[in-house]
C-alpha cells in the first residue's frame, strides 16, 4: 500500500509542479502588457543573453562547421559528390545543429546564470524586498529575461548558422580543395525558405524553454545554498533535455 | 484611551511543509507605536510578520490592514496596500547589483514620485540620518552587517511609510552595534511617527524601546501588554522566557 501511496504522491507532486510552471509562464507574460514597461531591464537582459553569448556561439559554430565539412567531405567523396558539401553543411546547420547547439550553449552560459541570480535573490530575501516595495517581482525580474531570450536566441542561431557555414567553407574549400563556386551554389540550390523558417521556429521555442525553465527553477529555489546548487543543476539539465526532446517533436512535425 | 488598531490578525493559521506554524493568531497592532513580537526560535514570528504585508497568505483566518481585509485580494490591490508599508529584513535584503545610493533611491525611481534632482538631494540626506554620510558609492558586499541594516533602514524610510516591519533588526550584530540600531529605530520613530512592528530576540533590550510587547508561543499569542506591564506578568511561560537572558547577563 505504501508503495502505491508514494507513487501517487509523486505523480500528484509532478502534476502540481507542471501546473505551477505553466502558471508561472502565463503570469510572467501577462505582466509584459501592463505598465510600467521595463524597456531598460529588457535591454540589459538582451546585452547579457545576446551580446555576451556571441563569442562562445561563434567559437562553437566555427568548429561545428569545420568538423561537419571534414566529416561530410570524406563521406561524400566515396560517392564522388564533394560538390554537394556546401548543401550538406548548410542544411545540417540551418535545420538542426544551429538551433540545438546554440540553444545548448545559451543554456550553459546564460540559463545557469539566470537560475543562480534569481535563486540568490530569493535566498537573500531580495525578491521579498521587491514585493514589499509594491514592485511585482515577476514583472521586474522574469518578464525581461523571457523577452530577451525570445529575441536573442533566434539572432544567436542565425549567427551560428552563418559562422558554421563559413567554417565549413574554410575547411572544405581552402583546406580540402572543394571548388568554392560549387560550395556556394549547392547551398543556394538546396536551402529553401522552409528550412530557414523551421530553424527559426525551433530557435524561438528554445529561447522560451531556456528562460522559462531557468527562471522558474531560480524563482522557486529552496532556501539554502545546497538548494541553489541543486536548482542550477536541475535547470541546466531540464532545459537541455527539453530542448532535445522538443527538437525531435518539432522536426517530426516540420518535415 | 484605547489605541486605534492598524493591523488586525484574526484566527490566522499557517502550515509550512506539513508543520503547523501559526495555530490561530489573534493580534491587534496599535497605530503609531512600537510593538515587539518575541518568542522562542521557530515559533513563526517572521512568518507572522510576512502575513501582515501579504508576502504569505494564511491557510485560515484574516489579516486586516486599516480595516481592509487583505487575505485574498488580487496582486494589484495588495500592491496598493503595500504602499503604506516598508520592511527591514533580517539579512537587510539589499540589491547586491546596486550601490548604497542606488539601493536607497530604488523605490523612489521605481515609483517615479520625485524628480532625479530631488533624489540626489533627498537620498544623501537620508543616508546622513542613518549615519552613512559619503557611503553612497559603496556596494553591499563592502559593508559590515550594521551598515547593511542602516542602508536597509534608509531604504525603508525613503518612501515615508506609515508602517515599518523589522525582522530581527539586530541579529548577527555585536552588542554595541545592536544598541546603536535600537537607538536609530527609536530616533527615526520619533522623527517620522510610523507604526513599528519588530520581531526580536534582544531581551531585555527591547523593553525600553517598545510601547507594546507580544509573545508568540505554540503558534498563538500568549500575551500582549504594554512593555512595563509585560515584564510584570506572572505567567510562568512568559517569566521563563524573559528572565533567562537577564540572568545570563547578570552572571
Amino acid at each position: 500500500m505504501n508503495v502505491i501511496q508514494n507513487l501517487g504522491a509523486r505523480v500528484i507532486a509532478q502534476i502540481e509542479e507542471m501546473g505551477a510552471m505553466l502558471l508561472f509562464l502565463l503570469r510572467s507574460f501577462g505582466w509584459l502588457f501592463r505598465p510600467p514597461f521595463r524597456l531598460y531591464q529588457i535591454t540589459k537582459q538582451m546585452h547579457f543573453v545576446g551580446y555576451k553569448s556571441t563569442f562562445v556561439v561563434i567559437l562553437t559554430a566555427l568548429f561545428t562547421g569545420m568538423v561537419l565539412a571534414l566529416q561530410g567531405y570524406y563521406s561524400l567523396r566515396k560517392f564522388g559528390s564533394e560538390g554537394l558539401l556546401g548543401s550538406a553543411v548548410a542544411l545540417s546547420m540551418i535545420r538542426e545543429l544551429g538551433p540545438v547547439l546554440a540553444a545548448l550553449m545559451v543554456t550553459a552560459r546564460a540559463g545557469s546564470a539566470m537560475t543562480a541570480e534569481i535563486g540568490i535573490m530569493r535566498i537573500t530575501e531580495q525578491i521579498d524586498a521587491l514585493e514589499t516595495m509594491a514592485i511585482n517581482s515577476l514583472q521586474y525580474l522574469i518578464t525581461p529575461k523571457m523577452v530577451a531570450s525570445l529575441i536573442c536566441v533566434p539572432l544567436l542561431v542565425a549567427l551560428f548558422d552563418v559562422v558554421g557555414i563559413g567554417g565549413g567553407y574554410v575547411v572544405g574549400v581552402k583546406l580540402l580543395g572543394v571548388s568554392g563556386g560549387s560550395y556556394w551554389s549547392s547551398i543556394e540550390s538546396a536551402v529553401e525558405w522552409k528550412d530557414v523558417y523551421g530553424g527559426m521556429l525551433k530557435s524561438l521555442s528554445f529561447g522560451l524553454i531556456i528562460s522559462w525553465v531557468c527562471c522558474y527553477k531560480g524563482y522557486y529555489t529552496k532556501m539554502s545554498s545546497e538548494g541553489l546548487g541543486k536548482a542550477t543543476t536541475e535547470s541546466v539539465v531540464l532545459a537541455s533535455v527539453l530542448i532535445l526532446v522538443w527538437d525531435y517533436f518539432l522536426t517530426s512535425v516540420l518535415l | 484611551m484605547e489605541p486605534s488598531i492598524v493591523i488586525q490578525l484574526k484566527g490566522v493559521e499557517k502550515t509550512l511543509g506539513g508543520q503547523p506554524v501559526l495555530r490561530g493568531v489573534d493580534l491587534g497592532i496599535p497605530k503609531g507605536d512600537i510593538t515587539t513580537i518575541i518568542g522562542p526560535s521557530g515559533e513563526g514570528k517572521s512568518v507572522l510578520l510576512k502575513h501582515m504585508i501579504g508576502l504569505m497568505r494564511p491557510d485560515r483566518g484574516q489579516v486586516l490592514v486599516d480595516g481592509q481585509n487583505i487575505t485574498n485580494i488580487p496582486d494589484q490591490a495588495l500592491n496598493e496596500i503595500r504602499k503604506k508599508f516598508a520592511m527591514l529584513f533580517q539579512s537587510a535584503a539589499l540589491f547586491d547589483s546596486m550601490n548604497v545610493f542606488e539601493n536607497v533611491a530604488f523605490p523612489l525611481r521605481e515609483k517615479r514620485l520625485v524628480s532625479e534632482s530631488d533624489i540626489h538631494r533627498y537620498v544623501p540626506e537620508m543616508l546622513e540620518r542613518v549615519g552613512l554620510k559619503e557611503m553612497g558609492h559603496k556596494f553591499p558586499a563592502e559593508l559590515s552587517g550594521g551598515m547593511k541594516k542602516r542602508v536597509g533602514l534608509a531604504r525603508a524610510l525613503v518612501m515615508g511609510p506609515e508602517i515599518i516591519l523589522f525582522d530581527e533588526p539586530t541579529t548577527g550584530l555585536d552588542p554595541l552595534m545592536a544598541h546603536a540600531i535600537h537607538d536609530l529605530i527609536l530616533t527615526m520613530h520619533k522623527t517620522f511617527g510610523f507604526t513599528a512592528i519588530m520581531v526580536s530576540h534582544e531581551i531585555p533590550k527591547i523593553f525600553p524601546i517598545s510601547d507594546w510587547v507580544a509573545m508568540l508561543k505554540n503558534g498563538k499569542v500568549l500575551a500582549m501588554e504594554r512593555s512595563a506591564e509585560f515584564q510584570r506578568l506572572s505567567d510562568p511561560l512568559v517569566q521563563e522566557f524573559i528572565s533567562v537572558p537577564g540572568s545570563m547577563a547578570a552572571s
